[in-house]
């Protein structure tokens, strides 16, 4: 267990406010300049059923959940329990204690609220915490709420214990209670996390050997999910027309967004399900506004003739898949990587789509807005891929980092003046489709000079259906001619979304995509500094396929591991396809379980490469090389 | 700016104007009844003095909805069953836009019916056109929501075993604001019927009978039609939405019998349309969004300010 670290674990039933109490605590931990990453586990229901959220909060810079942990706090499951006061669920009521000892450090701290759990019911608990050197702190956190407040407060109570453990000043908690709270719950909830930290100063040892790491902040920074950064793109790039359908984990842009684009002279829309979700977003983009959509898995499976219809008329959008464990409805609340042929493959035909996959809440902000700006230049839908992970990650950014431009910009569309001069087809209907060209600009609905037909059927220059041979091959060649011009203008950037991490000269190659990508940089950067020949190539940008930098890698590189989240391979599947070759070096580590990859799976397997085969532990599959 | 079209009427409009050089005859049958749909259409636009370029016809896939094909405006031939949502949501974008959707009874009753029915509750302010054939029209013959019971072809070997959908109570029980049923042999009351749904602030449905001599000749709707309206055997109240149901109820009855009632059936008049609504609840600009990107003094908010809650 390493103690310049802190990762704290908050355990008890959905509803019992865990997820604000761990974003509170989060926030004051990067307030005390520390940087923070949050996992968060939820089943699917309501109200009760066992739930936690993970905190890590460290000096450096933090890229994944990490491994294990070294600090529980089990609130107890509140729903369990019937007025009566007796469990009516089985053993629900003590599972936030029973069920995360599994990945507790040795030497570890528990807090416990006694008056909730009774530890004795879990048979094993003293042997195991015995046998583990594990601190543990029975404290009835549910009285002290009670004499102070509300029985709710026990969250606040833990809190106060936690400081009080880790050696922390109340003061950045107490600051973010007085932003948070009305008058009356403040003193409350003040009185609760004093008197809670007072008592456990008072009756225990509080000399644990864990205290929160010191850090500072050059900057100041925010606290942001991935879906906060997809969001804030949006508005950035002057999106201001939503339309969705409900769906975990979609529902959180969705919910972001509506909430916001009010405000910002918008309009979200709640339709009645995904097909009018993509087809209303074709519309108003078709009319002039910039629009997104979205959903998950199954959601999306609906919107595969409103995607193709935007590609056929190219008409811009993005669209954004929310990706959880499938298929079908899956598993609601756990994340998965195995959409990615839907999304790339889904709907008819040959396809002119664009698609990324950031890696953190900073990427799904720079790779929404290049979503926006290439499907308005090049007018075709861009697919901004992601999960269930990436939703509720949260992550200290620094908040300069937005301080960019908004770009309300249309991109390949025409003025009035401009359509004037634009070519038109001898009765006076303006040739969109234009086949000389990449992109032919468009017209907006009520413009002057603009008329012209878009039809999701193939179509002459001026939108007229037609199956004319020759007119169809030059249609066919422009619209997936866009992909090869897109490739370029990325590839022109001065920023790269691939990342790189590890030594040039290393024999072992580790390829993650999307939001795995942290997570195998940090096993990549272990298993350097453990002197193992290995280097790391993140995917963020998925279509166009990043040709040219996935070869090199490969090239230079003996073998490569792809690391996904699923049980097809997907990704390694997409890079053959793309690059017809190289079957014999590609090997797969899979993971499909419903929890993410920790690092320390992906340096086993790496450690097994090297050492020539053999089965991982856990839930974790490797495949071998075509060749092999 | 670029200067963004509001409505701005021409009013010396023929309707001519509104028809390409391609003729309709390229893909439908002689004698379809989607060549009456089309004239009453352009005759409405005319005589209400639309300029082309304001109108976005909104089609789904099927026979009527290559009409836009032979109609000179702004048009979107979408996929089946889908023109509702891409055409209210164009008309969010932009309200500046005279916004009409139009297809057949299978891709609005049938694979639109869930679109349908949440349009006209939502009350948009826009035209949508049934062509009632009573039956697919494109993929050869089979049978549609509103085909009759016992209607025969290749997929319906020995005559349909469902009743027929009753398109105007269902546009009445799902909230249109403005219901009306005209027919392809009665050309001078579909326009006028077309007149008044456009002109009406909000949803308005009208169920257009047409006839498809290819696939359905044994139609009732060929014969002639009563207009509820001019005669005295039908008195009833079109703002009263209980006598509004009564009386559509014996219109669709009757229609399978061979009596062909047409005329208007449903008006609400105070009504607030969807956008308005949402325009009350703060939850929609006043101006189009549209006009925003083409203004330059417009001031773009940013994400940096939503920042503050993150820190
Ligand atoms: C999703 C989908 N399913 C099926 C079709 C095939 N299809 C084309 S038009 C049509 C029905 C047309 O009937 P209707 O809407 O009544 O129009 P009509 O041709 O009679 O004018 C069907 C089933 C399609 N284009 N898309
Ligand atoms: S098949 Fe029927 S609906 Fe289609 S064009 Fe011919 S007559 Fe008209």
């Amino acid at each position: 267990m390493t103690t310049d670290e802190l990762i704290w674990r908050v355990a008890g039933g959905s509803g019992d406010g865990v997820d604000s109490t761990s974003q509170n605590f989060t926030k004051a931990l990067m307030r005390s300049g520390l940087h923070v990453f949050t996992h968060r586990h939820y089943p699917s229901r309501i109200r009760g059923g066992h739930t936690y959220v993970e905190i890590r909060a460290s000096d450096e810079p933090v890229k994944s959940r990490g491994n294990g942990f070294n600090f529980l706090l089990a609130l107890g499951d509140s729903f369990a329990r019937n007025e009566d006061e007796t469990a009516v669920y089985g053993d629900e009521e003590i599972k936030p204690l029973s069920e995360n000892l599994d990945e507790l450090h040795d030497g570890g701290i528990i807090v416990y609220d006694t008056g909730q759990i009774d530890a004795a019911d879990i048979p094993d608990f003293e042997e195991r915490a015995d046998e583990h050197d594990w601190q543990v702190y029975p404290i009835d956190l549910r009285s002290i709420a009670q004499e102070h407040g509300r029985e709710i407060m026990r969250n606040t109570a833990g809190v106060g214990v936690t400081a009080a453990l880790i050696d922390m000043e109340l003061d950045p908690i107490e600051e973010l209670m007085r932003e948070a709270m009305g008058e009356e719950m403040l003193e409350a909830n003040l009185s609760v996390l004093q008197d809670a930290y007072d008592h456990v100063t008072a009756e225990f040892d509080t000399d644990t050997g864990l205290s929160v790491p010191e850090g500072e902040h050059d900057e100041e920074q925010v606290l942001l999910s991935g879906s906060h950064g997809i969001s804030y793109a949006a508005i950035d790039e002057g999106c201001r027309f939503i339309s969705g359908y409900p769906m975990t984990p979609w529902t959180d842009v969705f919910t972001i967004l509506s909430q916001e684009l009010e405000e910002m002279g918008g309009v979200a829309e709640q339709v009645e399900d995904e097909i009018a979700a993509a087809a209303a977003a074709v519309g108003a983009s078709h009319a002039g506004a910039k629009a997104m959509s979205g959903s998950s898995g199954g959601g999306f499976a609906l919107m595969s003739e409103p995607l193709g219809l935007a590609e056929m008329t190219e008409t811009p959008l993005v669209l954004v898949e929310a990706m959880r464990a499938g298929p079908s409805t899956g598993m609601p609340t756990k994340t998965e990587q195995a959409d990615l042929e839907h999304v790339l493959y889904s709907s008819q035909g040959d396809h002119s789509r664009v698609a990324f996959a950031p890696s953190d809440p900073l990427e799904c902000y720079t790779q929404t807005r290049k979503a926006f700006e290439i499907a308005w230049e090049y007018q075709l839908p861009a697919i901004v891929i992601y999960d269930q992970k990436l939703q509720g990650e949260y992550r200290n950014v620094p908040k300069s980092f937005f301080d960019q431009q908004p770009n309300p910009d249309l991109g390949a569309t025409l003025t009035e003046a401009e359509l004037e001069d634009a070519p038109h087809d001898h009765t006076g209907r303006f040739q969109r489709f234009q086949t000389d060209v990449d992109v032919s600009p468009r017209s907006l609905p009520g413009q002057k000079n603009g008329r012209y037909l878009a039809t999701g059927n193939e179509h002459w220059p001026n939108g007229q259906i037609a199956e004319d041979p020759t007119n169809r091959v030059e249609q066919v060649h422009r619209r997936l001619g866009k992909l090869d011009s897109i490739r370029e203008d990325l590839n022109a950037m001065d920023e790269s979304y691939q990342s790189y991490w590890g030594a040039d000269d290393a024999e072992i190659g580790v390829i993650a995509w999307g939001s795995h990508q942290d997570t195998a940089e940090e096993a990549v950067e272990e298993l350097a500094a453990d002197g193992k020949p290995v280097k790391g190539l993140g995917v963020s940008e998925i279509m166009p396929f990043p040709k040219s930098e996935v070869t090199e890698f490969i090239e230079s590189v003996d073998e490569v591991l792809i690391v996904e989240m699923n049980a097809s391979a997907q990704f390694r599947g997409l890079v053959q396809k793309e690059l017809g070759t190289y079957g014999e070096k590609l090997s797969s580590l899979l993971k499909y379980n419903g929890e993410p990859f920790r690092s320390s799976e992906i340096v086993e397997a790496v450690d097994l490469e090297l050492n020539g085969g053999g089965e991982p532990t856990a839930q974790v599959t490797l495949q071998p090389a075509a060749g092999d | 700016m670029s200067g963004f079209n509001a409505i701005s009427s021409e009013p010396d409009v023929q309707r001519d104007d509104y028809t390409p050089e391609i003729e309709p005859q390229a893909t439908w049958c002689p004698g379809c009844g989607d060549f009456a749909v089309l004239k009453a259409l352009k005759g409405a636009l005319a005589e209400l003095g639309k300029d082309p370029e304001e109108i976005l016809l909104v089609t789904g896939i099927g026979c009527s909805s290559k009409t836009n094909s032979y109609f000179d405006s702004y048009g979107f031939h979408s996929i089946h069953g889908r023109p509702l949502p891409i055409a209210r949501a164009a008309k969010m974008a932009n309200p500046g836009l005279e916004v009409i959707a139009a297809g057949g009874d299978g891709d609005g009753y049938g694979i639109g019916g869930n679109h349908f029915t949440h349009s006209a509750r939502e009350n948009h302010d826009m035209t949508y056109i049934v062509f009632n054939n009573e039956v697919f029209g494109l993929t050869k013959g089979q049978s549609s929501p509103t085909s009759p019971k016992g209607h025969k072809s290749k997929t319906q070997k020995k005559g349909v075993a469902k009743d027929p959908v009753r398109p105007l109570s269902l546009g009445l029980s799902a909230g249109a604001s403005y219901i009306a049923r005209t027919a392809a042999v009665n050309p001078r009351q579909a326009q006028e019927i077309l007149v008044e749904a456009i002109e009406h602030d909000g949803f308005a449905h009208v169920d257009f009978l047409t006839q498809c001599p290819t696939w359905n000749k044994d139609a009732r709707q060929y014969v002639p039609y009563i207009d509820v309206q001019d005669s005295d055997d039908y008195d009833f109240d079109i703002s009263d939405r209980e006598e509004a149901f009564r009386m559509m109820y014996e219109t669709e009855n009757s229609l399978y019998d061979g009596k062909v009632l047409t005329g208007r059936y449903y008006k609400e008049e105070d009504r607030r349309t969807y956008q308005e609504e949402k325009r009350m609840r703060g939850e929609m600009p006043e101006e189009p969004l549209v006009e925003r990107y083409f203004d330059d003094d417009y001031e773009w908010e940013r994400s940096y300010d939503l920042l503050d809650r993150h820190a």
